[in-house]
């Protein structure tokens, strides 16, 4: 299963396949060319390619091809010797900890965590001096030298598997910790362990061609990968592929290893793996609508709005049709629970999703102008970085941790009003104090980890106020915040939309937030509007059973605030998975099979409400919210 | 962090130069552990070696009073502790031996060829970087989001097959390239600065490549922070985004990948310097280990540990200027 898998990629069979090429000649090589490459030919001394000797001959006219294959073997075996060190001491020195008393364990993690700030080559150097210059020596530094990153890596996931369940129970149960260690952890860690060891050994394939190449690994009259640069380096002026030729088999076995370590470790799921979205053929959209026209007077006008994130399997329609205007200086609300399609229709709005997540409508018309038309991009971007604010959930996040305040609202001022870096500094200033921070000089001056979570929502609003908002689009801009601070952001919202005449489209899954400031209220459900109607009216003429049970589920003054809250009973809509019909229907106390098999229609009533459900209105059973325990 | 007073009170001054201290003290005591580490481990260099060094080093046809009054010099009659306390004693005053081979103090030999390994070091450390931070970036933002799957995977697989070429093979193929074949730089030596094209460049290739890939993976995580989308939202043009907005807060995982590819190229330059005849330590140490003069490769090796370790040290502290709470947070 997994093999498969791992031959599947490409970088896995281009790895096992070189892997396996590699393995073969270091096998048959002094075989099969061994007494080729023994052959001196006098007449043919330091000869450059030809049909007979591919890459050439050495000095004493024997033919390089062969000798690089036939040094093969030498290289793969020094090479898997030193990784074979490396592993078994690794292993060792990383399980001891666990073995051993807590005093000894924590010298040797220290001791392993000291040689690991050493680079490689300066361990394989002292070790070289130890065990003297040679084939056995260079295996043996090469080892050791690689010890400690084994170590290291070996006690991190002994530790991790240390915590699990089982491991204790068995300790707890009186089995010994050899046994345990050797029944129930390694096996745990074995497979990160060879995918280790399997990059590792290419990793020592170049180590130790670089130590041989400096005349401290294999000696003549052996050869290895490094030993034949070392001798073809100098005669490179006449020579060069002596030198390159093995160069090139290094490197090739190199990547060998590297290649199939890597398609394991992705089969195996260590490490990083990419997972990348496919792209998604363009989703036909469901539209029942006519194409609306954008409505005149209104400052932001949105017609037959859809969202699309494309999936793995199925593209997620994430809005999926949603149609509505905000008129000059309204508040508009947007209400529904997360996964509705609220925030991303917000971010539509602004303009402000990026591939892959694609964007459709039929218009969307700010200030008067078509945003999906195009236009000149640069007199845009002035436009709607003057004319619309935007404000975002979390404060603490939303603004650049590397650079101060004041800057980073002055930036819109230098942008798009052409002000100088100190009269924008000085207009920061002055929004600061216009959103109720104290000196604001001083907060101007400050990193936003120096603001509190209120004061930095503030200052994000102080940001939309750099220009002249005439929309002001906020995005659950009190979620993140405490009640006492949702208050001061709220009044402070309206205050600015008295001082500047802006509208306001306000995201939020809070009812009585929307309540409190909007003059309208929209009701999204699985990415479309459900109901929209006056604010002041939600509480008591709701007609969708959605609506209805929103507002049931929120506290008021005659709420049993020692019985546990009212909950909408069911989960939400899988945007991925949409059922046929009303997409309410699963949780809904009203439904029935014509609303299982039919979506109903968003209608609008004489007085310019809308609502989108078979049985708008009627009572609903009088036990319909569930209470949870 | 939702309460609004966490955050709006400055940390209390007093713990925080509470918390620096104790970071100043732990890495220090780090710092001074390792070098007491390799210091020992240099001293015991000479006692590992299997059989006689001095034997070793003179010969088998050296007259056994020789071999005896190198012994003596070296002080190799004595007790084990007295021997390490010697050295100790003689390390805090700098003195660092007397080549075997030939005769010169080993600082003195040192101090002529550190500066040409330094100079080297730090040049294609620089050198890295410079390339390696704007290609991570613009690979970063044409492939961002499955975009550009072509140049993506020619690129990753361009990384990968640098990063598995080994610097001496970059050194042996940039001088067939470039000194053999059309002759514009010189094949080998310190003479001028058209004689260190090559040698940086050999060493600087391979980090590269990794540094790159890095970058661009640390720009892809920064460019879904939320501050990013402030920034768009703030119609900014994509390039004021990705340059003033995304990379500062992507060069903190840069710098600490840095700092580790500068103690790796420290010891990267041992086998370029190799390939260049390139007059620094790690020619020196190579040939010193093979003619087994002793004092010099337990003085050079020193030097190398020491730089590495001071390396990561300052790489350390920079970080916790620049990251407080990776100073703060560690345990
Ligand atoms: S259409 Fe039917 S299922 Fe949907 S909300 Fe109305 S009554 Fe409920």
């Amino acid at each position: 299963m997994r093999a498969s898998r791992v031959l599947l990629r490409p970088v896995g069979f281009a790895g096992f396949g070189l892997l396996a090429v590699v393995l073969f000649v270091a096998v048959f090589g002094p075989v099969l060319w061994g007494d080729r490459a023994a052959v001196v030919e006098t007449g043919n001394l330091l000869d450059g390619p030809s049909a007979e000797h591919w890459i050439g001959t050495d000095n004493l006219g024997r033919d390089l091809f062969s000798r690089v294959l036939v040094a093969a073997r030498l290289s793969i075996v020094l090479a898997l010797a030193a990784t074979a060190i490396s592993m078994v001491l690794g292993i060792v020195l990383g399980a001891a900890p666990m073995l051993v008393g807590r005093r000894l364990g924590r010298l040797i993690t220290a001791g392993v965590n000291v040689l690991v700030a050493f680079p490689g080559v300066l361990l394989v150097l002292f070790f070289a001096v130890i065990f003297g210059v040679g084939a056995r020596g260079a295996a043996l530094a090469v080892g050791l030298a690689g010890a400690p990153a084994f170590a290291r890596l070996c006690h991190t996931l002994v530790a991790a598997v240390s915590e699990r369940d089982y491991i204790a129970a068995a300790r707890i149960a009186g089995v010994s910790k050899i046994r345990v260690l050797v029944r129930h952890v390694l096996p745990n860690i074995a497979e990160p362990l060879i995918v280790n060891a399997t990059m590792a050994a290419g990793g020592v394939l170049l180590t130790f061609a670089g130590l041989s190449f400096l005349g401290l690994g294999v000696q003549a009259p052996d050869y290895d990968w490094g030993k034949l640069m070392q001798d073809g380096l100098n005669g490179i002026y006449v020579h060069p592929l002596a030198a390159l030729g093995p160069g090139i088999a290094v490197v090739l076995a190199g990547l060998a290893f590297n290649l199939t370590g890597e398609a394991f470790a992705a089969a195996f799921g260590i490490g990083e793996t990419s997972g990348r979205v496919r792209r998604e053929a363009p989703a036909t959209a469901d539209r029942e609508h006519a194409v609306a026209a954008p409505e005149p007077g209104a400052v932001l006008s949105v017609g037959d709005l859809r969202v699309t994130i494309p999936g793995a399997q199925n593209p997620i329609r994430a809005v999926r049709g949603v149609t509505f205007a905000v008129r000059d200086g309204e508040a508009v609300g947007v209400v529904g629970e997360s996964g509705s399609g609220k925030s991303l229709t917000a971010l539509a709005v602004a303009r402000l999703i990026e591939q892959p997540i694609r964007v459709e409508a039929d218009h969307l018309v700010f200030a008067g102008e078509d945003l999906m038309a195009g236009g000149d991009p640069e007199s845009l971007r002035k436009r709607l970085g003057t004319s619309l604010a935007v404000v975002f959930q979390d404060p603490m996040t939303s603004f650049n941790p590397a650079h101060r305040v004041g800057p980073q609202l002055a930036e819109v001022s230098r942008f798009h009003q052409g002000l100088s870096r100190r009269a924008a500094f000085a207009r920061a200033v002055d929004r600061l104090r216009a959103v109720k921070i104290r000196e604001p000089e001083r907060r101007a001056r400050q990193y936003p980890f120096e603001f509190s979570g209120g004061m930095r929502q503030r200052a994000m609003i102080g940001m939309g106020l750099m220009g002249t908002p005439r929309l002001i689009i906020a995005d659950e801009p009190t979620t993140a915040l405490d009640v006492t601070v949702q208050r001061q952001v709220l009044e402070l919202l309206a205050e600015v939309r008295r001082d500047t005449g802006a509208a306001l489209l306000l995201i939020s899954h809070d009812v009585s937030v929307v309540t409190d400031v909007c003059d309208r209220v929209l009701v999204m459900y699985a990415g479309r509007i459900v109901e929209e109607l006056p604010a002041a009216d939600l509480r008591t003429l709701a007609r969708h059973p959605y609506t209805r049970a929103l507002v049931a589920a929120v506290p008021d003054m005659e709420t049993d605030l020692t019985r546990p809250l009212a909950v909408i009973p069911g989960l939400p809509v899988d945007p991925a998975h949409i059922p046929d019909g009303c997409a309410f229907a699963a949780r809904c106390p009203l439904a029935d099979d014509r609303c299982r098999a039919v979506e109903p229609p968003l209608l609008s009533s004489p007085a310019g409400d809308r609502v989108a459900c078979h049985k708008a209105g009627q009572p609903l059973p009088a036990d319909t919210v569930e209470v949870t325990a | 962090m939702k309460s609004p007073t966490a955050a709006a009170v400055p940390p209390v001054a007093g713990l925080w130069s509470h918390r620096w201290l104790r970071f100043a003290l732990r890495r220090t005591g780090r710092l001074l552990a390792s070098l007491w580490v390799l210091v020992t481990a240099s001293f015991l260099m000479i006692h590992l070696v299997p059989g006689d060094p001095v034997r070793a080093a003179l010969g088998p046809t050296a007259p056994a009073e020789l071999v005896l009054a190198h012994k003596e010099e070296l002080g190799l009659l004595d007790p084990l502790w007295q021997q390490y306390g010697d050295y100790l004693t003689r390390l805090l005053h700098g003195d660092l031996g007397v080549s075997i081979t030939s005769r010169l103090p080993v600082g003195e030999t040192i101090a002529q060829r550190l500066p040409a390994t330094a100079e080297l070091a730090l040049a294609a450390f620089l050198l890295s970087m410079i390339v390696a931070v704007p290609v991570g970036v613009v690979m970063a933002v044409i492939t961002r989001h499955g975009k550009g799957r072509r140049t993506e995977l020619a690129f990753t697989g361009t990384n990968v097959v640098l990063g598995a070429i080994p610097d001496f093979l970059f050194g042996v193929g940039l001088v067939y390239l470039l000194a053999v074949q059309t002759n514009v730089f010189p094949v080998a030596g310190r003479d001028g600065l058209d004689s260190y094209v090559l040698p940086v460049l050999a060493l600087a290739i391979g980090p590269a490549a990794v540094l790159s890939r890095i970058v661009r993976v640390e720009m892809l995580a920064v460019m879904e922070a939320d501050y990013i989308r402030t920034a768009r939202a703030k119609r900014l043009t994509p390039l004021r985004v990705h340059l003033m907005h995304a990379l500062p807060n992507a060069v903190t995982a840069t710098l600490t990948l840095g700092g580790l590819l500068l103690s790796s190229l420290v010891a990267g330059t041992v086998l370029v310097e190799n390939v260049f005849a390139w007059p620094g330590l790690g020619s020196s140490i190579v040939s010193s280990i093979v003619s087994k003069d002793y004092p010099l490769v337990q003085g050079t090796v020193l030097v190398y540990g020491v730089g590495v370790l001071l390396i990561n040290t300052v790489v350390d502290v920079a970080l916790a200027l620049l990251d407080p709470r990776s100073a703060i947070g560690e345990s």
